[in-house]
């Protein structure tokens, strides 16, 4: 194992040396590669060229639209489809290659699909029986399992007497008790109501984070993404837009669509020129080559300036505000400048109700994206 | 005026069509209820009103060695109906529902053709082959002439459950280590327990009832219904009513029991249901 690790850091690139070193203390190879798989049905193609590493004890979320292939992603690594190319290796071993039973991996499904005919107890003692554990051994570890989750009051329940929210424990624990090295999870938490899921996104993290597991974790909802994982791969079409850290990818989006997608924002056209940038009626220095560029700029980068203390080396526009949501801790505004701009803004939520405003923002907060992913 | 009018015309025009909806129900149901009436006529099956209530008839009935020696022979066909039919209906269904390959199309026409094919060219063509196979007629021939006319039977329940199967509980346990094999047979048929049970109930009972096929497939030993058949030449004897109102009555109870099964399980085909439907009093 550490001949292999050494061997290993050798091909790494720079991001996922930075990436590994991140989420484990031990430099090792990743736990998951995904490398160059595509998937296509018929004429339509859901997956192109995909390629994504795992960390041991990662937290990776694939989000993505409905109809990006997240999902299919998911169940190509869980072994319910077959990859039209590429490969998939959990450590030395092909596993797209092996039966879904052969792998150690096990899923959460959006359903569910608890077993109706069993109990809850006998549901999470599914694989551990088939594997043909001894039956002390199922015993302990299911109970271990349902305490973890909460759950060992409703061992003797059926699943249809539970609740939509004790049948994801439930789930939860029938795939952690066979101590799977990776956890697929696809949009487990989608079927319940916005407090419970809230909630569940931080149990679910500290579990994750407990029992030191890597999860894979498919969602559409950007704002939990952020909330929960080590890393986001954003799935647009087909093909991964970008994949970083949840601060990396709002800070610092790649795209166009990774900057709209992942929270709001505006997207300025500029025209570079000697050093010196020109988006409409805004003219900042930066230091780019010489040509059209895009730039994205988050509504809390663009502030409320006030005539006595000008910041120096902000770049100031004047609008009217034609637009005001409140949000409680904050309010985001629509403000419309010269040539008919709109910006939207976030501003703190004490500001009452604006009129005419000057806004300010430092031109290191514009972001410089590319139009769309590049195809490879 | 206009109104009144036609309301009026209406009003009369569902008379009429009550009228005719109870002409129609008592021409279906009318036979049935003097068939089971005259069972208990002490004066046989002539006169009327009937009167003498009786239950001499079926003090006969049950001291008839012909009739229960029929009766056996059809519980025998029944059964071995039932498990042939199963034996090859199961694997069907499950070949129409979940594997693909090529004729498909052509393989379900040929497995649900006998559902429509009229008993008597299933009868006719059985009977050509047992001749040129040389095979003497008995009950092994009734038995696998209703097996394979009702394989057809057992394959439209069982697909329907199948589809009503959720296929991520399959996925699940093959995910949590469970092979296909295994799958099958711990989570499969569980699932499928209640469309199986209710396709062997319907069997069971169309075979019980089952004339033209076995009219042609007949050896030596008679079942009930031709035994029935049989004596019916020789005249009717309030007998015959008693015999027939036990065959109607085990034949609604079976029914229900079926219905009821597939209401639990909501599996199950068209085939049958509005038959059910009518019969279950709930």
């Amino acid at each position: 194992m550490p001949a292999s690790g050494v061997r290993n850091i050798g091909m790494m690139t720079t991001s996922e040396i930075a990436m590994a070193s991140v989420s484990s203390s031990v430099v090792r190879g990743p736990l998951l590669r995904i490398q160059n798989v595509a998937k296509s049905f018929g004429k339509n193609i859901v997956l192109r060229n995909i390629s994504l590493d795992v960390a041991e004890g990662e937290f990776l979320t694939i989000l993505g639209e409905s109809g990006s292939g997240k999902t299919t992603l998911l169940r190509i690594i869980a072994g319910f489809e077959t990859a039209s190319g590429g490969e998939v290796w959990m450590g030395e071993e092909r596993l797209d290659q092996q039966p879904p039973y052969r792998r150690r991996v096990n899923t959460v499904f959006q359903s569910y699909a608890l077993f109706p005919h069993l109990t809850v107890e006998q549901n999470v003692a599914y694989g551990l029986r088939v594997a043909k554990r001894p039956e002390v051994e199922i015993a302990s570890r299911v109970k271990e399992a349902l305490d973890k989750v909460k759950m060992s009051a409703y061992a003797k329940s059926k699943p249809s007497k539970i609740s939509g929210g004790q049948q994801q424990r439930v789930a939860l624990a029938r795939a952690l008790v066979n101590r799977p090295r990776l956890l697929l999870l696809d949009e487990p938490l989608s079927a319940l109501d916005a407090n419970l899921r809230r909630q569940m996104q931080v149990e679910l993290k500290s579990l994750q984070r407990e029992v030191g597991i890597s999860f894979i974790f498919v969602t559409h909802d950007q704002e939990e993404a952020m909330v929960m994982s080590d890393r986001i791969a954003l799935l647009r079409s087909g093909e991964l837009e970008q994949v970083a850290t949840p601060r990396e990818i709002y800070g610092r989006p790649a795209t166009a669509y990774v900057a709209q997608f992942i929270g709001h924002t505006n997207l300025l056209k500029g025209q570079v020129q000697a050093g010196k940038v020109r988006s409409g009626p805004f003219t900042w220095s930066a230091a780019l080559p010489d040509g059209p560029a895009l730039f994205s700029l988050r509504p809390e980068s663009l502030h409320l300036a006030s005539q006595e203390n000008a910041a120096s080396g902000s770049v100031r526009i004047s609008g009217k505000v034609r637009h005001q949501a409140f949000h409680g801790a904050t309010e985001l505004i629509r403000v419309e400048c010269a040539d008919g701009l709109i910006l939207v803004v976030r501003i703190p939520g004490s500001a009452g109700a604006l009129d005419n405003v000057e806004l300010e923002f430092f031109p290191g907060d514009a972001v410089v994206v590319r139009e769309s992913a590049e195809r490879i | 005026m206009e109104l009144l009018v036609s309301e009026g015309k209406s009003v009369s025009g569902s008379r009429w069509l009550l009228l005719h909806a109870a002409v129609v129900f008592a021409f279906l149901y009318l036979p049935i209820a003097v068939l089971i009436i005259y069972s208990f006529n002490g004066d046989g099956v002539g006169g009327f009103p009937p009167h003498h209530l009786t239950f001499d008839w079926y003090r006969i009935l049950f001291a008839d060695g012909p009739i229960w020696d029929s009766v056996l022979n059809s519980l025998q066909v029944a059964l071995a109906a039932m498990v042939i039919s199963l034996a090859f209906g199961v694997p069907a269904a499950l070949a129409l529902e979940r594997a693909q390959f090529p004729g498909k199309a052509l393989f379900r026409r040929l497995v649900l053709l006998p559902l429509i094919l009229p008993g008597i060219i299933t009868g006719l063509s059985l009977l050509m082959l047992f001749n040129v196979a040389g095979t003497k007629l008995s009950l092994l021939t009734i038995i696998l002439g209703h097996g394979t006319a009702l394989i057809s039977v057992a394959t439209t329940e069982v697909f329907a459950g199948l589809q009503k199967v959720d296929r991520a509980q399959e996925e699940a346990s093959l995910d949590l280590g469970a092979n296909y094999w295994q799958t099958f047979w711990r989570i499969t048929v569980p699932n499928l327990k209640l469309p199986i049970i209710g396709a062997a109930l319907l069997i069971f009972t169309l075979s019980m009832d089952e004339i033209a096929v076995s009219f042609f497939l007949i050896g030596r030993d008679n079942t009930l219904p031709l035994e029935i058949w049989g004596r019916l030449r020789r005249g009717i004897t309030p007998e015959i009513n008693a015999v027939s109102t036990i065959i109607f009555v085990f034949s609604l109870v079976a029914i229900l029991l079926w219905y009821r099964l597939r209401v639990r399980g909501e599996g199950g085909s068209e085939i049958g249901l509005e038959i059910a439907e009518v019969a279950d009093p709930v």
